[in-house]
C-alpha cells in the first residue's frame, strides 16, 4: 500500500549535479565525434584492443574477487567474532585504503626483484582496494538486525548457512556496492599497472598520449573503457534484486550482535588477518622507512614537503565538498524516490568514475582551454574533476546513510508540524550523519590519493604530495620522493582511522 | 475540539483505485476505528488525511478549514506509525518534545503526556532500552504532546502482545479522552475497533461500507460481509411473515428491512440448558472452542441444521453431549 512521494525538486537537483559530473565524459565524447569515424575504426578494431580489453577484464575479475573474500572475510572476523586483537585489526584492515597504488607498486618493485606482470599487479591492487569492500561491510553488519541470525539458527540452520544464508543477504548491498568499486577502481588504476609493466588500457592510453602525442588515439581507447564501464554497471544492475530494500523494519531499536566464538580457529584467523596487515602495510612501511631516511636529509626538503602537503590538504578539502555537494541529491534520490530517473541518474554517475583520472584531466584541460577559460589553472577544475571521478563513493555513501532514515520517521516529524527543511537537520542529517561522514572522509581520502588529473590540472607550480611523489620517482628520485610518500600515507591515516572509528568497526557495541 | 470530516476521496495508485469516495465524520473527541481487512485501503485513507499521500480528489476538512492540500506539516494532524517509530537518537524527552515549541517544552508538557501514558520519569531513557509497549506508548506521548486537533493511529497495537495490547489500549483510549483529542484509528481486528472506539467505520475494497457506534453496527450491520467481518455470525434460512421470521429455530421475531431468505443471529443470543426438563429444542455438541471466559459451542440441530452458541462460565457441555436451547432476542433478516 506503502509508496514513496515523487520527489520532483530532489530529482531536478539530483539530474543538475549528475549533469555537472559528466560534463568531462560528455566532452570525452565531443572530442572522439571530431576524430571521425574513419579515424576510430581504425584504432579500435585491432588485434591490439582486443588483448588490451581481455587482459583488463581478467584484471578487474581476479581482484574484485580476492577483494570481497578479503573485504566480507576481515569484516566479519573484526565485528562478528571473538578473534584477538580485533579492535587494532578493525583498524589495520581499513588502512591500506591510504595507500595508494603508486606507492604499494614501488614499495614492492623496489623491494622485490623482478616483480612484474599479471599477479604482480593483481597482488598490489588487491591489498590496495580491498578496503572498498572491507568498510561498507563493517557498517552493514554493524548496523544489520541480530534478530534475522537468530530467527535462522532457531530454524536449525548451522553457524555457516545463517551466515551464507542471512548474514551475507543482509550485506549484500554493501558487498555489492564494494565490489562494483573494486571493479571500477582496477579497471581505471594507472598507479599499479605502469609500475608492474603490465599493459591494460589506461597504460596504452598514457603510452598513447604521453610518448605518442597521439590524443585521439587515447581518447578512443578510453571510449572503449567506458564501454566496459557501462557493460559491468548493467550486469550488476541484473544482479540486483528488484525493489528490494534494506533499511531496517520492526519494533525496537538496534541490538549489539552476538560473536561467534571461533574456537579452534581463532590461531589461523589471527594468523590470517596479520599476513594481510604485513602484506598490505608492512611492505610499503618498510620501504619507505628505508628510503625515507635518505630522503629527508637532503637540502631544503622539508620545506617543499610541507607546501605540498598543504596543496593536498586544500585541493582535497574542496573537492571532497564538492563532491559531497553533487552527491547529496543523487543519493537521496536513489534511496527515497526509487524508480528508473533515480536508477539512471545512480549508473550516469557511475561512468566517469571508470575513466582514468588521466582522460578525465585531459578532457577538463581541454574544456578549460576552449570552454571555461576563467577555472583554467584554477583548483575549481581540479575539484570538478575528483567530483567527476568520486562522485559514486559519495553517492554510494549517502544512499546507504540514507537507508538508516526511514521514510516513516520523516513523515511522523512532518506531522508533528515541522519543515521539510527541520526534519532534514534534526532527523534525516542526524541519523545519516555517520554514514555521510564516513562518504565525505573516503571522498576527501581518495582525493588526496588522485594522481594523474592532479598533475594535469593543479595550478602551474603548486606540487602536492602525489605529484611530487611522482616528479621525483619518475626520474628514479626514491630517496627524494620517500619523504612525500611518507607523510602521504601518514595524512591519509587520519581520515581512514577516523572512518574506522565512525563505521563502527572499533565499537564494541555498547554492551 | 475538532471535527474531522472527509468527504468523498478518491484516491488510486497508477490504475489500481484504492479509495472509492470516502466519507467520514469523527465527530469532536470521539475516537472512530477504521476496521477493514489487509489492503483495504485503511492505511493509505490515513496517510492521506495525515498528507503523506495526495488525494485524487474530494475534501478533508478539520473544523471546516481545508486542509486537502495543505502539507503534512501544516495540518496538526499527528500520527502514531504502526511500530511506533521513534526516532532512534533522541531520547524519551526529546522525542515528545520533538513537536513542542520551547514554551510548552519549558511548561512540562512533555512530563504530562508521559504520565498520561503511564510512563512518567521516562524521559532520560533512549528508545532501544524500552520494550515494544513502552515504545508504542511513547509514541503516543509524543503524538498529543502539541496538543494535535486531530491524530492518527496506524494499527498502534497491532505489534504487541495479547494482555500487553489490551491494557494499551484503555491507556491509550484513556489518554486521548484526557486530552479531548479526536482521533482515527485504523485496524484489521474487529476485537481491539469494538472495544477502543466510540465510532466504528467499517471498510471493503476502498469503501466505507458502514459507520456508527460500535454496538449498533454489530447488531444492525448493513449487509451479511459486515455481520461475519465485525464478529461471530450464525446463519438461519428463514421465511418470513411479518415480524416472525420462520426458522429451523422455531418462529422468532424479525426486525430490519431484509425480507430473507436468511436471518442473523449472533451466537450469545443463543441460550443453552442442560437440556434436562421441558419441552424446548434439543441439539447436540459437535465442537467446542474454549476460550477461559466463555466457550463457543457448535451445536447440530435434529434436522441437521448447525449453529454457534457462546456460553459463559466454567459448566461448558462436552463434545457429544445433549442440550436445549432457546433464542433470546429479535434475529434480524437479510436478502442473499
Amino acid at each position: 500500500m506503502r509508496r514513496l512521494a515523487p520527489r520532483p525538486a530532489l530529482a531536478v537537483a539530483a539530474t543538475l549535479a549528475v549533469a555537472v559530473a559528466l560534463v568531462p565524459l560528455a566532452y570525452l565524447v565531443v572530442r572522439v565525434g571530431e576524430a571521425g569515424w574513419a579515424r576510430v575504426g581504425a584504432e579500435l578494431l585491432t588485434r591490439r584492443t582486443a588483448v588490451l580489453a581481455a587482459r583488463s577484464i581478467a584484471l578487474a575479475v581476479v581482484v574484485t574477487t580476492a577483494c570481497t573474500v578479503l573485504g566480507v572475510g576481515s569484516a566479519f572476523l573484526v565485528t562478528r567474532t571473538d578473534l584477538p586483537l580485533r579492535r587494532a585489526f578493525a583498524v589495520l584492515a581499513a588502512l591500506p585504503l591510504a595507500v595508494p597504488t603508486y606507492v604499494a607498486g614501488f614499495a614492492w618493485v623496489s623491494t622485490v626483484d623482478g616483480f612484474a606482470g599479471f599477479w604482480a599487479a593483481t597482488l598490489v591492487l588487491t591489498l590496495c582496494s580491498y578496503p572498498y569492500v572491507y568498510l561498507p561491510v563493517v557498517a552493514a553488519l554493524a548496523g544489520a538486525d541480530p534478530g534475522q541470525e537468530e530467527v535462522a539458527r532457531s530454524l536449525g540452520k548451522g553457524a555457516w548457512r545463517t551466515f551464507t544464508g542471512v548474514t551475507l543477504r543482509q550485506v549484500r548491498p554493501a558487498v555489492a556496492a564494494g565490489a562494483l568499486l573494486v571493479a571500477l577502481y582496477v579497471l581505471s588504476d594507472f598507479g599499479a599497472v605502469s609500475l608492474t609493466r603490465l599493459d591494460v588500457f589506461t597504460r596504452a592510453i598514457f603510452t598513447a598520449m604521453n610518448l605518442g602525442f597521439d590524443r585521439t588515439g587515447a581518447l578512443v581507447l578510453a571510449t572503449v573503457l567506458v564501454a566496459l564501464t557501462a557493460l559491468l554497471l548493467l550486469g550488476e544492475a541484473l544482479t540486483r534484486r528488484g525493489g528490494a530494500r534494506y533499511a531496517r523494519l520492526g519494533a525496537g531499536a538496534r541490538r549489539p550482535p552476538a560473536r561467534h566464538r571461533l574456537g579452534p580457529l581463532r590461531w589461523p584467523a589471527l594468523a590470517a588477518v596479520s599476513a594481510l596487515a604485513a602484506l598490505a602495510l608492512g611492505v610499503p612501511a618498510a620501504s619507505m622507512a628505508r628510503w625515507a631516511a635518505q630522503g629527508v636529509s637532503r637540502p631544503g626538503s622539508l620545506a617543499e614537503v610541507a607546501a605540498a602537503a598543504g596543496n593536498s590538504l586544500w585541493f582535497a578539502a574542496l573537492g571532497g565538498a564538492l563532491t559531497l555537494a553533487l552527491a547529496l541529491p543523487v543519493g537521496l534520490l536513489t534511496a527515497r524516490a526509487p524508480g528508473p530517473v533515480a536508477t539512471a541518474l545512480d549508473r550516469l554517475a557511475y561512468l566517469p568514475h571508470a575513466l582514468p583520472g588521466l582522460v578525465i584531466g585531459l578532457s577538463l584541460v581541454f574544456f578549460g582551454i576552449n570552454v571555461a577559460f576563467g577555472l583554467y589553472q584554477t583548483v575549481w577544475l581540479l575539484a570538478l574533476a575528483y567530483a567527476t571521478l568520486f562522485l559514486p563513493l559519495a553517492v554510494g555513501a549517502v544512499g546507504a546513510a540514507a537507508a538508516q532514515a526511514p521514510p516513516a520517521l520523516e513523515e511522523v516529524a512532518r506531522s508533528l508540524g515541522r519543515g521539510p527543511a527541520h526534519v532534514l537537520r534534526t532527523v534525516t542529517i542526524p541519523l545519516a550523519a555517520p554514514g555521510l561522514g564516513a562518504g565525505a572522509a573516503l571522498v576527501f581520502l581518495t582525493c588526496m590519493k588522485e594522481l594523474p588529473a592532479t598533475l594535469l590540472l593543479r595550478p602551474t607550480g603548486q606540487d602536492t604530495l602525489a605529484t611530487g611523489l611522482w616528479t621525483h620517482t619518475s626520474v628514479s628520485a626514491y630517496a627524494a620522493a620517500a619523504p612525500y610518500a611518507a607523510l602521504l600515507v601518514l595524512l591519509s591515516a587520519l581520515p581512514t582511522w577516523w572512518l574506522s572509528v565512525r563505521t563502527g568497526a572499533f565499537a564494541e557495541g555498547g554492551g | 475540539m475538532a471535527e474531522l470530516r472527509v468527504t468523498g476521496v478518491h484516491k488510486s495508485f497508477g490504475r489500481t483505485p484504492v479509495l472509492s469516495r470516502v466519507d467520514l465524520t469523527v465527530p469532536s473527541g470521539r475516537l472512530m476505528a477504521v476496521l477493514g481487512p489487509s489492503g483495504c485501503g485503511k492505511t493509505t485513507l490515513l496517510r492521506c488525511v495525515a498528507g503523506f499521500e495526495p488525494v485524487d480528489s474530494g475534501r478533508i476538512t478539520v473544523d471546516g478549514r481545508d486542509l486537502t492540500r495543505a502539507r503534512p506539516e501544516r495540518r496538526r494532524v499527528t500520527v502514531v506509525p504502526q511500530e511506533g517509530a521513534l526516532f532512534p537518537h533522541l531520547s524519551v524527552f526529546d522525542n515528545v518534545a520533538y513537536g513542542l515549541d520551547r514554551a510548552a517544552r519549558k511548561a512540562g508538557r512533555v512530563a504530562e503526556v508521559l504520565a498520561l501514558v503511564g510512563l512518567a520519569g521516562a524521559e532520560r531513557r533512549m528508545p532501544h532500552q524500552l520494550s515494544g509497549g513502552q515504545q508504542q506508548r511513547v509514541a503516543v506521548a509524543r503524538a498529543l504532546a502539541p496538543r494535535p486537533p486531530v491524530l492518527l493511529l496506524d494499527e498502534p497495537f497491532s505489534a504487541l502482545d495479547a494482555a500487553l495490547r489490551f491494557e494499551l489500549r484503555r491507556d491509550v483510549r484513556a489518554a486521548l479522552h484526557a486530552d479531548g483529542a479526536t482521533a482515527l484509528l485504523v485496524t484489521h481486528d474487529q476485537g481491539e475497533a469494538l472495544s477502543i472506539a466510540d465510532e466504528l467505520a467499517v471498510m471493503r475494497d476502498g469503501r466505507i461500507v458502514q459507520s456508527g457506534p460500535p454496538a449498533v453496527v454489530y447488531t444492525a450491520p448493513a449487509d451479511p460481509w459486515v455481520a461475519g467481518f465485525v464478529g461471530e455470525a450464525v446463519w438461519l434460512p428463514a421465511a418470513i411473515d411479518g415480524d416472525r421470521a420462520a426458522t429451523p429455530l422455531g418462529s422468532l421475531p424479525v426486525v430490519g428491512a431484509g425480507r430473507g431468505p436468511q436471518v442473523l443471529l449472533r451466537p450469545e443470543q443463543l441460550d443453552v440448558s442442560d437440556g434436562q426438563g421441558g419441552d424446548g429444542l434439543r441439539a447436540t455438541v459437535v465442537r467446542r472452542d474454549f476460550h477461559g471466559h466463555d466457550a463457543v459451542l457448535g451445536l447440530r440441530l435434529a434436522d441437521g441444521t448447525e449453529v454457534a452458541a457462546r456460553v459463559l462460565g466454567p459448566a461448558v457441555p462436552a463434545v457429544g453431549a445433549t442440550v436445549g436451547i432457546s433464542v433470546r432476542g429479535p434475529v434480524r433478516a437479510y436478502q442473499g
